[in-house]
């Protein structure tokens, strides 16, 4: 539905309006205000409220309780319900949460329920998708202008698309549940301009690394992040949502990157809802402004245990690995793949330690075997990683990014030292409290997984 | 032990405009005690301390009835106003998965079986060098009112399951020198704990044990066995609001969404 103009009336036309930010922009007109200012608390309404199998049940009970037992959801087609997390695993408390997903979505008639019954095999589940944020881009939820919650910090991947996204915790969203409505405070921004030439040895993630390693892990607490630049508007969408997926590592609220004809392309044969990109004012406040040039920066990792513990890959080169991991909403997308088989592929050798490859969706696992690698003569991804001797592509989900129940596939059951994807590391992320995780893009990943040491890609893709 | 943190974190007031925290009021700085006192480890078992002219104290359980949890039922209504208890002290860049690792998040917290077994994992995912636990082994609550943290406390995971879980487990309020937005949002909507914060770097300045009490409304903490006291910023609109016993009741009590459905 198309948002309604304000009316400006007599008295305050000839008066100039204030200039916004584009998160400013958006929480405006989610509140049906003419304009708005950092620090000012809103009643906004939700366009998109999305909840996994880990804070989906808790969230209804609150709904239930606060609203009623036979209280309906205030629109049964905003709600996105998708399981992820812990989904091929026997913990039963596990699968209980999935069927009790399931039970209210049945009850509430929820249109969009990405369901799985059948964890033996998730071809044979239709509905299925895996990784929460990257289906919701890949079927069409995410549209430039909106709001959408979810109650998982990484709910900020959206922003890629141009809208206001963030996460939320239970109680907040089994508020959402019952009104429809939540009460935020508009946050300044933080703009970061990103120009130059990518590198071809650089990705998304080096990029967000470079950053969150320059402001801190609290560095854009209570924040917006924008993020402009030729740079940025020469990247695809999945790059664009790596690059918001880890604001929150940042301590960020959202992140935000304008709408452009990438953004409509990818969108339109995703969506037929109508959408109205909103942009930032030319005199728009921000807070501070950081500028790269990005053709100056380096391949990087984020060292244990902490996302902002920046280091160049070359400067680890002496740190011995045990494995390497790809997978995640912030590297286990399509373009996250095909990058890491582009590694591969260079080089013709094979990997020395275990490496886990767990693509985020149904999606991505059939790109993987379906899309030729450019430059390979015709190699799909799963063939590359198979000659390379990488585990065979798992089931798609969460999996071990954030360990999970004991017997999730790759978790981090030793004290040992994983490369990894992910998006973060602090101490027991990925199972093991000793574990040490150095978080870096699929270049670095799959580079590291042929040397058995942190290694930059460089010295595979130059 | 803390991560490597960044000391140029930002906090929530540096942006200046939050309604939540009015401006400080000036109170003279504590008096600084003498290097040996401050750092005196603490006592074995987090027994009681007297600094020299004062009778020692007891160790009272908390008189005040802490704010109910959302899953627990009825709303506290009158809470007391002081908090007074063991504190337990951590660093800066306390995470989600510190707090609750994710292994125990397919509990569900509006569950009453399995908000309290949340409880009992409170802060488990501490690493081994924090050598006194936060829960002693074969209990299920612990016997720390009070937290006390760095910077970005609560930062990683939106899980509620974080706040719920130190509340499940008997905290009562959480100081820090700042926090993460939606570990903070998420206090405040559950009314769980007070995430209280302050300028001085208390966690520096308290050892695991030190017996504190906390007055809200004078927004001070005391800690007696060291004999320091220290400002707090105020909680602020915040404060009603987990009274109430969180975003529902409060806005059930205001008015601001009809009363429960029958």
């Amino acid at each position: 539905m198309a948002p309604q103009q304000t009316e400006r009336k007599p008295a305050a036309t000839g008066s100039v309006k204030n200039a916004m930010t584009m998160t400013e922009k958006i929480l405006a007109r989610a509140s049906e205000k003419p304009e708005l200012s950092p620090g000012e608390n809103v009643w906004v309404d939700v366009d998109v409220l999305m909840t996994h199998d880990v804070c989906g049940p808790g969230s209804f009970g609150i709904f239930k309780k606060e609203f009623g037992e036979n209280a309906k959801v205030w629109d049964r087609e905003k709600i996105v319900i998708i399981p992820d997390h812990y989904i091929f695993t026997t913990d039963e408390r596990a699968n209980r949460n999935v069927d009790i997903l399931r039970d209210f979505c049945k009850e509430q008639n929820i249109k969009y329920f990405y369901d799985i019954k059948d964890l033996s095999d998730f071809k044979v589940n239709p509905d299925y998708k895996g990784v929460c944020h990257v289906a919701l881009a890949q079927e069409g939820h995410c549209r430039p202008g909106e709001v959408l919650l979810g109650t998982d910090s990484h709910t900020c991947t959206a922003g890629a698309f141009g809208q206001f996204a963030t996460g939320i915790g239970n109680t907040d969203a089994g508020f959402v549940l019952g009104a429809g409505k939540i009460l935020l405070k508009v946050p300044p921004t933080l703009r970061f301009v990103m120009d130059g030439e990518m590198p071809e040895y650089l990705l998304a993630k080096d990029l967000i690394l470079q950053i969150i390693g320059e402001i801190s892990v609290s560095g854009a607490t209570y924040k917006s992040m924008e993020f402009v630049g030729s740079t940025v508007e020469s990247l695809n969408m999945e790059e664009r949502m790596t690059l918001c997926n880890m604001v929150v590592e940042a301590g960020g609220k959202n992140g935000v990157v304008p709408a452009d004809s990438t953004t409509f392309e990818y969108l339109k044969d995703k969506t037929s809802k109508p959408y109205e990109p909103v942009y930032s004012d030319e005199k728009a406040r921000f807070l501070s402004e950081y500028r790269f040039d990005v053709s100056k920066l380096e391949p990087m990792v984020a060292k244990p245990h902490s996302p902002d513990n920046r280091a160049l890959a070359r400067e680890c080169k002496d740190v011995k690995i045990d494995r390497v991991y790809i997978g995640s909403c912030t590297g286990g997308k399509t373009e996250d793949f095909l990058a890491a088989a582009k590694v591969f592929l260079a080089s013709g050798k094979k990997v020395k330690v275990p490496t886990f490859l767990v693509p985020a969706t149904q999606k991505v696992w059939m790109d993987i075997y379906a899309l030729p690698v450019p430059g390979s003569g015709g190699k799909t991804c799963s063939q590359i990683f198979e000659e390379a001797g990488c585990d065979t592509p798992t089931s798609p989900s969460c999996g071990a990014c954030l360990g999970g129940p004991r017997d999730t596939y790759a978790r981090l059951n030793e004290p040992q030292v994983c490369v990894s994807t992910t998006n973060r590391n602090f101490p027991g992320r990925m199972g093991h409290k000793e574990g040490q995780i150095y978080l870096a893009s699929p270049f670095t990943a799959a580079a590291s997984a042929l040397t058995g040491y942190v290694t930059d890609p460089r010295d595979f893709l130059q | 032990m803390a991560t490597h943190f960044h000391s140029r974190a930002l906090t929530p007031s540096s942006a200046g405009l939050d309604p939540l925290r009015r401006p400080r009021r000036f109170l003279p700085r504590p008096r600084r005690l003498s290097l040996s006192l401050a750092l005196a480890p603490p006592s074995p078992g987090g027994s009681i301390r007297c600094r020299p002219g004062f009778a020692p104290l007891t160790a009272r359980t908390a008189a005040a009835p802490r704010p109910a949890a959302a899953a627990a039922g009825a709303a506290a209504g009158e809470a007391a106003k002081s908090f007074h208890g063991l504190c337990y002290v951590v660093g800066d860049n306390i995470d989600t998965d510190q707090i609750i690792p994710a292994e125990y998040l397919t509990l569900v917290p509006s569950n009453p079986a399995e908000y309290e077994k949340l409880g009992s994992y409170a802060l488990i995912g501490l690493p081994s060098s924090y050598e006194t636990r936060f829960i002693d082994p074969g209990e299920t609550k612990t016997k720390y009112k009070i937290v006390i943290g760095g910077a970005n406390f609560g930062c990683g995971s939106s899980r509620e399951h974080a706040p719920v879980a130190l509340g499940a487990a008997g905290v009562a309020v959480v100081v820090a020198e700042s926090y993460a937005r939606i570990f903070f949002r998420n206090s405040v909507s559950t009314g769980e704990v007070y995430p209280l914060d302050t300028d001085v770097r208390i966690c520096e300045e308290c050892r695991t044990g030190d017996t504190v009490t906390i007055e809200l409304a004078e927004s001070k903490l005391i800690n007696h066995t060291t004999g320091k006291e220290y400002e707090l910023k105020p909680i602020g609109d915040a404060g009603p609001v987990i009274e109430a016993g969180g975003i529902f009741a409060y806005a059930r009590k205001t008015g601001m969404i009809p009363s429960q459905a029958a």
